[in-house]
């Protein structure tokens, strides 16, 4: 590897070319993923609705490296990112998009829904604030069975003003549930900017106090500073010494969901902020590393041939039978509610 | 066999679970040092210890998404929502999350839980903390509803529930926690889905359910010994599943059906029999069906109001006789 030609950044690297690359690999995969699913929605191919990661994906990618097999993502309906991050395949994910039967839950759930239990992805929930008392719930039962996986759960920054958001804290705090709260303060709140209507300027860093936890604020378009800040508290979880609140600050480029063009925005910003782009930090970071320009442009190549054969995939893969209509209503299979 | 209060029923039944599957946990407001403001969870703290009985704060939707959470990972808890009415404060897990997961995600997730809740009313507490909220729960696919009126059915129902790989809905019936009934010893597991006929008879047929059973009972023997009149009584039980062969058994039988609900008048769980009973069970009837309920009024305070209110024998049979006789 290179880095021994640049001893300075060798000496400082704490995070090594590998996990570099996997990182520098998954914002890639993200945002080519991404980008192609905004492209099939204007060609009338993805239905409903759908809520992209455009910008935010350095925060996927830093917890999806450093969350181990066994620990359990818990989602919002922005969640394409944070599925593809714990390594579900891109057809899989598309599919559901596209409402297939190659999709995640054969187009049942759809696009806010995403869900793998075998990736430990459990769940995208659409209802705001709802999943945070749900990763507590999974966090109990680790520490009640003694098992060592942590549950991480992110969402928005609007998502600091629901009921269920304190709820959850006070809640993972008095039973020091090993859980981690990933905030990603992306500004918006759907079409209103968050800090016209939040009574702090750091909508989850600010809340912190009240439930006794540190303030942590990052910032979420560098790869590695989410990196870093997921191990360590992914660490103090499964060392049983309870939950974080972080709280990631970046932006979407793209608008709230698929009917927002984000007019809402002032001039300037958008562009200001593409200046901070993940990906071009990281690209350059991976520079200054000296890591080997080669295998940074084969891990773009093939992220560009992955999703070729992965919405090839989906477009060839039928709707799922209707049967589906009915199935799994119930634990037993079926959706009888009398005989 | 031995008698036992509806509110010890509730403890034997939990406890019964808990000492077979060590994976049943129990969590609530007040449900563990206190021994619950029912005092129908006395000594489940002191048995199995403050981590499979846990003390929460008022958090109503922690508790659900909590006990939701653990029971997609693996345990089977039962979350206890202090009385029905705050339910409300918590309905996004009842209506949004638990029953829709296993369909969402294609049967990847199941969600095997019971939420106990004092529902009904009886006991003077006002609008707020007497409702009879079962039909919010009736009308969300993907739950299971019942609501036991005796100490045996609370035992048998509890555990066949807390088995169940589903979200179960366990409606307590706040007067009758004092009610006593015969118990018999041993394991007592009981079938979700499953209507009892408690009194057999011939001229018409009353469903009712929790509170209002022994009522539709004391009013059935009424009927007999002053108006000629014999009910079959029916305890419908089990809202979700719902079993319609033995409702629909009893019509074809008697030819005439009588609902005794306390929720309110409007969508009521005897609407839904009721529309049963008249697209499948029409050819059987000998005449309308009709549904006793209360109002479509919030409930008050006072005791003689609350009285006039909900249905009782006086009322039922009231009711009966008149439509009976034409």
């Amino acid at each position: 590897m290179s880095l021994r030609s640049n001893p300075v950044a060798s000496l400082n690297d704490d995070i090594g070319p590998n996990i570099r690359l996997e990182l520098y690999r998954l914002q890639v995969e993200i945002r080519d993923c991404e980008k192609r699913a905004y492209d099939l929605f204007l060609q009338n191919m993805i239905k409903g609705t759908s809520h992209l990661s455009l910008g935010q994906e350095a925060i996927a990618a830093g917890f999806g490296v450093a969350m181990k097999k066994g620990d359990k993502s818990f989602c919002t309906y922005r969640g394409h990112a944070h599925t593809l991050a714990r390594g579900v395949p891109m057809e899989a994910m598309l599919g559901e998009l596209m409402l297939r039967d190659i999709g995640l839950m054969r187009g049942k759930g759809g696009s806010m829904h995403l869900t793998s239990v075998e990736h430990g992805v459990m769940g995208s929930y659409a209802i705001i604030g709802a999943h945070l008392p749900i990763a507590c719930g999974s966090a109990w039962r680790a520490q009640y069975l003694g098992e060592k996986d942590v549950s991480v759960c992110f969402f928005g920054d609007g998502t600091t003003n629901i009921g269920a958001f304190h709820e959850a804290l006070n809640f993972a705090v008095i039973w020091k549930l090993p859980v981690v709260f990933v905030c990603e303060n992306n500004l918006y709140m759907e079409y209103t900017l968050n800090a016209d209507v939040t009574a702090v300027p750091s909508p989850a860093g600010d809340r912190a106090s009240a439930y006794g936890l540190p303030k942590i604020v990052i910032d979420g378009n560098d790869a590695d500073v989410v990196y870093r800040t997921a191990m360590a508290a992914i660490e103090k979880a499964r060392n049983g010494e309870g939950p974080s609140l972080i709280e990631c600050l970046t932006y979407r480029h793209s608008g709230h969901s698929r009917a927002d063009p984000g007019k809402y925005r002032p001039p300037g910003e958008l562009e200001r902020w593409l200046e901070k782009d993940p990906l071009k930090i990281y690209k350059q970071r991976l520079a200054e590393f000296n890591v080997d320009a080669a295998q940074v442009a084969a891990i773009e190549v093939e992220s560009k041939r992955k999703v070729e054969v992965a919405t090839e995939l989906c477009k060839a893969s039928p709707s799922a039978p209707v049967e589906l209509l009915t199935a799994d209503v119930y634990a037993d299979g079926g959706w009888a509610w009398r005989n | 066999m031995a008698e036992l209060s509806y509110r010890d029923a509730v403890i034997r039944g939990i406890s019964q679970e808990m000492r077979r599957d060590k994976n049943v946990v129990f969590l609530g407001e007040d449900i563990g040092a206190a021994g619950g403001v029912f005092k129908a969870t006395v000594g489940l703290f002191e048995e199995f210890g403050p981590l499979r009985v846990r003390d929460t704060p008022i958090s109503e939707q922690a508790i659900l998404g909590a006990a939701m959470g653990a029971a997609m990972t693996g345990l089977r808890p039962i979350a206890e929502i202090m009385f029905s009415d705050f339910i409300a404060v918590c309905f996004d897990y009842i209506a949004n999350e638990m029953p829709k997961i296993a369909y969402m995600t294609n049967g990847q997730v199941k969600c095997p839980l019971v939420i106990r809740t004092g529902n009904g009313a009886g006991v003077r507490f006002g609008a707020q903390h007497s409702q009879s909220v079962e039909n919010w729960t009736m009308m969300i696919p993907g739950l299971k509803v019942v609501a036991p009126s005796s100490p045996v059915d609370v035992i048998g129902l509890m555990a066949a529930a807390i088995r169940d790989n589903n979200p179960v809905i366990f409606h307590e019936h706040k007067a009758l926690y004092a009610t006593k009934g015969e118990v018999p010893d041993g394991e007592i597991i009981d079938t979700l889905g499953t209507a009892k006929i408690l009194r057999a008879g011939t001229d018409c047929t009353i469903l009712a359910l929790a509170l209002m059973v022994p009522r539709a009972l004391e009013a059935a023997e009424i009927l007999a010994r002053e108006h000629g009149i014999n009910a079959e009584v029916v305890d419908v039980r089990s809202l979700v599943p719902l079993d319609t062969q033995t409702i629909l058994g009893s019509v074809a039988k008697t030819g005439r059906l009588f609902t005794v609900e306390e929720n309110p008048r409007l969508l009521g769980w005897g609407a839904e029999i009721a529309s049963i009973v008249a697209d499948e069970g029409f050819w059987d009837l000998d005449g309308p069906i009709v549904r006793i309920t209360t109002p479509h009024i919030p409930l008050p305070a006072a005791d003689h109001l609350e009285d006039l209110a909900l249905p009782n024998a006086a009322r039922i049979v009231d009711k009966i006789r008149r439509v009976m006789n034409g």
